[in-house]
């Protein structure tokens, strides 16, 4: 326990990058996806496997020549298995596809024999499937269903929602059901969240200042927040355990907390960052917990009590009631739990595109600039044992 | 010749002395003792003192002639014998002088003697009449004694006939008496034969008489009763009759009943007469008034009256309150009064007699009388409330006070009537309400006031656009004073305004503290009234206002650039800053001073206020500056997200948008220097139009993207962009501003290249749409460095956009400087 585990720890990439995500069915070791972004060379995934021991990277790097990587997101349900939507320059033209890869199985051997092998002949990702549909335009995101078996992902594309079939081991999409936003002038989705409850039923999706919830069974719209933002959503995220809880941010440098049944208020705005927010992220365990990218380089992570699922912080067992009387008097003593900024980080020079917890502990987090640095940070110590104790 | 020898004389007693004892000597002779006698005769218990009682000749003379020569004894001698021969001519010369007085005595002594005699035998004389006289007399009353006894009996039996006449004839004076309405005298009449009648009504003539006497007095207190329920009859004839009442044995508390119950009749009446003029009023509200306002005739803000009703205009109701108040006073309060006096004339100081005296009238009738002007005057209080919350225009506040003056200088009236009464206290309590009413009516038309003024101001920025656009950066604000009024003409007469209107909503507030009304001397209005009302609920609450309002205009605009046009915003930050500089202090002077605040209270103290108004400031000018950023990020956003920039051709011109944007921020550059100071720019270099830029782009920009053109060294860019931030501070986009205009004009530049450089990092170039973002930055750069306090900023922030272009093109070869100063410098 020495008192520098709490100090950030910095990996640079080469190359510019946007595209950051955890490896969501890993839940042993702590491991980053990031994904480049050059126009000129092959892109590249880096593996960012931080070993919490020693307080060490450890990365390995695999090819991806398809293009220029904008999203990348792997699959709950088998760690190998990841989507990029990565752009593609054809005929002077470029477009957003999005794929789906698996990672060859040798990434991870080879990368300890040594690294210099490894890094001058990177291994190359294995195409499983595209989730290709040019007739709808570019890829702004694809999802993975939460929690699901790895079969389903939704993919956003300019103004469509379209629903895949993965088959025979993810070698096969078939698009199951679509849903088209009509409106008036260009609309563009440009972010979207599946939600994790209701049965995986219900998709969250940006575009302009509107949010809008979405019913994947009937592929309509539930609900619209006009005018959620002043200006243009970035991100949104659902809060993991309050059902109808839902963060979003955006270009007017405000993050705002909804409850979808009470649409035409947000329940709490932040204005922190002074620049436009691009990622909010709610802590997969902890959802007082919320990590906040913005372009003024800066990673906000605040402690939003007042409207977690734990509002009056943790709620004490009867075992623990009855062990002793101290602990109560503790418990009395104990200030009124408030919303508050924990820290901000200032590690990046670069605006701040991805903000990600780690899908295998709950007090860590990586956030990624453009200019390809990735920055792994923890949540204080003092916050933490307050949160568990 | 003195007994006493000038100087050779021994005796110890010097000239006065001697000449007193010779005095004292002789008044001891007649009689007259003194005082001083026995410190004398101690002083001269030496045998030597030759004038002492103690003197004894054989000292004395041993003393000599052991003491003295000869010679001295010889003087001596001679000395004595002249004194002797003094002493024996003075003794004579007494003797004769007393001889002569008893001469005199003797003569007069024996005078009286013979007058005496005389007089004895006169006094004998006399004593011999009287004795005849004594006898004389003594027989005569002897013979009248008979006839004298006759005499009295007589006159007795004559009383009685006459009493007894007096009662026969009762019935028919009382008749009379009632006939020529003379009560007085029938009640006193009955009065004196009432006991009489009474103790003899065993008989039955005196029976019958009594019996008739019942009647017409009975009769007659009917007369009475029906004269007092008239009530037409003066005051006097009313207390004549109360009196008669009275003495015929009528019960007071009745009469006082009946008399309070007339008396409420009447005022009733009144107060009907009251409420009947304040419903005419209430229906005959509207109406249109005339402008009490002097507005300076082309004030562009003058509130237009045509739009929102004024509250500044006083309603032309029915009546004024005034007149209401004093028809209030004439006819209820005088009536009341006139009540209360007659009613304490006849049943409180009526000077106790009798059996009146016993029944402690004056009690019950004080407390009927106090319940009676409570009820009555809580009736009129609560209309004259009415009337006083029907005053709702702010307009003229003289008539309502000198309305409330009269209301409760009337009440004193009471108060001198009728001591004990809480009604003036109760007036005074209407009058403080009203008074607080009246302050935050005022308030609110304070508030209601400012909002038209910037309704009216708003107004003004909409018509017909503020020149400033159109005039461009020469021109300057100078050019659009003939057709529509610059901003500095709106924030000055938006300010005197709104500081006029304060001013004279002080003074008609200072009217209720006027010297010469009555109730200002109350403790209210003295304290509370001038801290707690007007100090903090008008002049502060006021100063509040503005600053909360300010905010709002902050909040609610959040959303799609919101809906305040920006020179409001610009305008209102200039007006709080003012105010945190020096009006509020010189508004609460004023009201301090004019209302002598004395603070008994905790006050808000202006420090605080400031702090306020300046947070509203800075609120209002951060807003100002995010929402122009935004306007013109918006441009710069549709520009960039809505081109093919893989597909474009050679650029040949400067992007429309750009000219745009440099012609949006001088006419920004131009509004906020009409309001705020130009404030201070990091020093650069000399001249630093183009040569710094040229330098700029020729140097730093080439070193900075030229390599990363060659694909051999693909982390260089990186490297130096990194590098160069390491050193360069990091920069907040949207973060307060100073208040001066290079600081706004350089928070909206930061937002606006900020989105530029976002928005072309996720798009894709071709060659050209590099080239024409070169170009495009090249003009920026041209036109913005004069702009923002740091130049190397603007530098900085276009450099990071041709670097993010550079790196997102697919075919960087970029374009030479040479042709994009020629393409530029062609506009």
């Amino acid at each position: 326990m020495k008192m520098d585990d709490d100090a950030p720890v910095i990996y640079g990439l080469e190359f510019q990058a946007r595209a950051l995500t955890a490896q969501t069915a890993e839940t042993d070791a702590i491991r980053f996806l990031v994904g480049t972004q050059s126009l000129k060379f092959d892109n590249q995934i880096h593996i960012i496997d931080f070993d919490d021991e020693n307080n060490m990277i450890n990365k390995s790097v695999l090819l991806h020549d398809a293009g220029e990587i904008w999203h990348i997101s792997g699959s709950p349900a088998d760690k190998a298995v990841l989507t990029t939507c990565y752009s593609k320059t054809s005929e002077n033209r470029v477009l957003t596809c999005a794929a789906v890869w698996r990672m060859p199985p040798e990434w991870e051997s080879g990368s300890h024999e040594s690294p210099d092998d490894s890094s001058n002949n990177p291994q190359t990702l294995e195409l499983l499937c595209h989730l290709d549909n040019t007739a709808h335009g570019s890829v702004a995101c694809v999802l993975w269903e939460p929690l699901g078996d790895g079969k389903r992902v939704i993919s956003l594309a300019e103004n469509h929602v379209l629903l895949w079939d993965l088959q025979e081991s993810s070698t096969k999409a078939t698009i199951s059901s679509t849903a088209t936003l009509e409106g008036k002038g260009q609309l563009k989705f440009t972010a979207g969240k599946w939600s994790p409850h209701h049965n995986s039923t219900q998709l969250v999706t940006a575009n302009d200042t509107a949010i809008r919830g979405w019913d994947l069974r009937s592929m309509s719209q539930i609900y619209c927040i006009e005018n959620a933002h002043g200006q243009l959503v970035r991100d949104l995220d659902f809060n993991p355990n309050k059902q109808y809880y839902l963060a979003s941010c955006g270009d007017d440098c405000k993050v705002k907390f909804w409850d979808v049944r009470h649409i035409n208020e947000p329940v709490k705005c932040l204005e922190e960052h002074s620049h436009w927010v691009w990622s909010v992220r709610y802590n997969h365990s902890h959802d007082q917990l919320l990590l906040t990218g913005s372009s003024d380089s800066r990673v906000i992570l605040s402690n939003m009590v007042s409207i977690s699922s734990e509002p009056f912080g943790h709620l004490v067992d009867d075992d623990d009631l009855s062990d002793n009387e101290e602990n109560q008097q503790e418990d009395k003593g104990k200030e009124p739990l408030q919303d508050s900024i924990i820290a901000t980080y200032e590690e990046h020079e670069d605006s701040v595109y991805a903000v990600e917890w780690s899908a295998a502990d709950p007090w860590l987090f990586a956030s990624l600039s453009y200019d390809g640095r990735l920055v792994i940070n923890r949540v204080p110590r003092a916050l933490k044992y307050r949160i568990l104790l | 010749g003195d007994g006493d020898l000038p100087s050779a004389t021994t005796p110890p007693d010097s000239d006065p002395t001697g000449r007193r004892r010779v005095h004292s000597m002789l008044k001891l002779y007649y009689g007259l003792n003194e005082e001083g006698t026995a410190a004398e005769q101690a002083e001269s218990l030496d045998p030597c003192d030759i004038n002492g009682p103690h003197f004894d000749p054989e000292v004395y003379l041993n003393k000599l002639r052991k003491d003295c020569s000869l010679c001295e004894l010889m003087d001596h001698e001679s000395c004595m014998v002249k004194q002797i021969r003094s002493l024996d001519s003075d003794m004579q010369t007494l003797v004769y002088e007393n001889y002569n007085k008893f001469i005199s005595a003797t003569d007069t002594i024996r005078k009286m003697k013979n007058d005496f005699k005389k007089m004895e035998d006169e006094m004998d004389c006399l004593s011999a009449n009287m004795a005849a006289i004594t006898e004389f007399s003594a027989r005569i009353s002897g013979t009248l004694q008979d006839q004298h006894a006759q005499i009295t009996k007589l006159s007795g039996v004559h009383t009685l006939l006459r009493k007894l006449q007096f009662l026969f004839e009762l019935p028919a004076r009382l008749n009379k008496c009632l006939e020529l309405q003379a009560y007085a005298q029938a009640v006193s009449a009955h009065r004196r034969a009432r006991c009489v009648l009474q103790q003899y009504s065993h008989m039955p003539s005196f029976r019958g008489i009594q019996d008739d006497c019942h009647v017409i007095m009975e009769q007659l207190a009917q007369q009475l009763r029906q004269k007092f329920r008239d009530g037409g009859s003066s005051a006097k004839d009313l207390s004549e009759c109360v009196e008669l009442l009275l003495q015929l044995d009528e019960p007071a508390e009745e009469l006082c009943d009946k008399f309070l119950s007339h008396a409420q009749s009447r005022l009733e009446a009144d107060l009907q007469g009251l409420e009947a003029e304040l419903k005419d009023s209430a229906f005959t509200d509207t109406g249109g008034g005339s402008v009490q306002k002097t507005s300076p005739g082309s004030n562009p803000i003058s509130p237009s009256s045509s739009s929102v009703i004024n509250p500044f205009l006083s309603p032309t109701a029915g009546t004024d309150i005034l007149e209401f108040i004093d028809r209030g006073c004439n006819e209820f309060v005088s009536s009341l009064c006139l009540v209360i006096a007659s009613y304490q004339e006849l049943f409180i100081n009526r000077p106790q007699e009798g059996e009146l005296a016993s029944k402690n009238i004056p009690e019950m009738a004080n407390g009927k009388l106090h319940v009676f002007v409570d009820t009555l005057a809580a009736r009129y209080f609560s209309l004259v409330e009415r009337r006083i919350q029907e005053e709702k225009g702010v307009g003229d506040n003289s008539l309502l006070v000198r309305a409330l003056d009269r209301f409760h200088r009337r009440l004193q009236a009471i108060t001198k009537l009728l001591p004990g009464s809480a009604v003036p206290s109760h007036g005074t309590e209407i009058v403080v309400r009203a008074a607080r009413e009246r302050i935050k009516q005022y308030l609110s038309a304070l508030q209601t006031f400012y909002h038209d003024s910037l309704t009216d101001v708003r107004q003004a920025l909409a018509a017909p656009r503020l020149a400033v656009g159109g005039a461009s950066a020469s021109g300057g604000g100078v050019t659009s004073k003939d057709a529509t009024p610059s901003l500095p003409e709106l924030l000055t007469s938006l300010s005197n305004f709104i500081l006029n209107q304060l001013k004279s909503v002080l003074a008609s507030v200072h009217l209720f503290t006027a010297k010469d009304i009555t109730f200002s001397n109350k403790p209210y209005f003295k304290g509370e009234f001038c801290s707690q009302g007007v100090r903090e609920g008008l002049v502060v609450s006021f100063i509040k206002f503005i600053c909360q309002s300010s905010r709002q205009y902050c909040e609610s605009a959040g959303d799609r650039g919101g809906s305040t046009p920006p020179a409001l915003l610009l305008l209102l930050s200039r007006l709080c800053l003012d105010y945190e500089t020096s009006t509020i202090s010189y508004i609460l002077t004023l009201t301090d001073e004019q209302f002598l605040v004395q603070h008994h209270t905790p006050v808000t103290p202006v420090t605080a206020l400031c702090a306020e108004a300046r947070e509203a400031a800075q609120k209002l000018l951060n807003h100002y500056v995010k929402v122009q950023g935004l306007i013109i990020s918006q441009m710069l956003r549709k520009s960039v997200e809505t081109r093919d920039w893989v597909n474009t051709i050679e650029p040949r011109n400067v992007r429309a948008v750009m000219k745009r944007v440099v012609e949006d921020t001088t006419s920004i550059d131009v509004q906020v220097g009409l309001l705020y100071e130009e404030g201070v720019r990091k020093a650069h270099s000399s001249d630093s139009s183009k040569r710094t830029f040229s330098v700029y782009s020729s140097s730093r920009q080439q070193i900075r993207y030229a390599p990363s053109y060659t694909p051999s060294a693909p982390m260089d860019t990186n490297l130096l962009s990194n590098i160069h931030k390491l050193f360069s501070e990091r920069i907040d986009i949207f973060s307060p501003v100073e208040f001066n205009k290079v600081s706004v004009l350089t928070g909206i530049i930061k937002i606006s290249l900020k989105t530029f450089l976002e928005c072309v990092r996720i798009r894709t170039f071709g060659r050209y749409g590099l080239q024409q973002i070169q170009v495009d930055c090249h003009y920026l750069q041209m036109y913005l460095w004069r702009f923002v306090s740091d130049e190397n900023l603007v530098h900085f922030l276009l450099d990071e956009i041709v670097g993010s272009a550079a790196h997102r093109c697919l075919d960087p070869s970029p374009m030479e400087q040479s042709v994009i100063e020629v393409i530029c410098e062609r506009g």
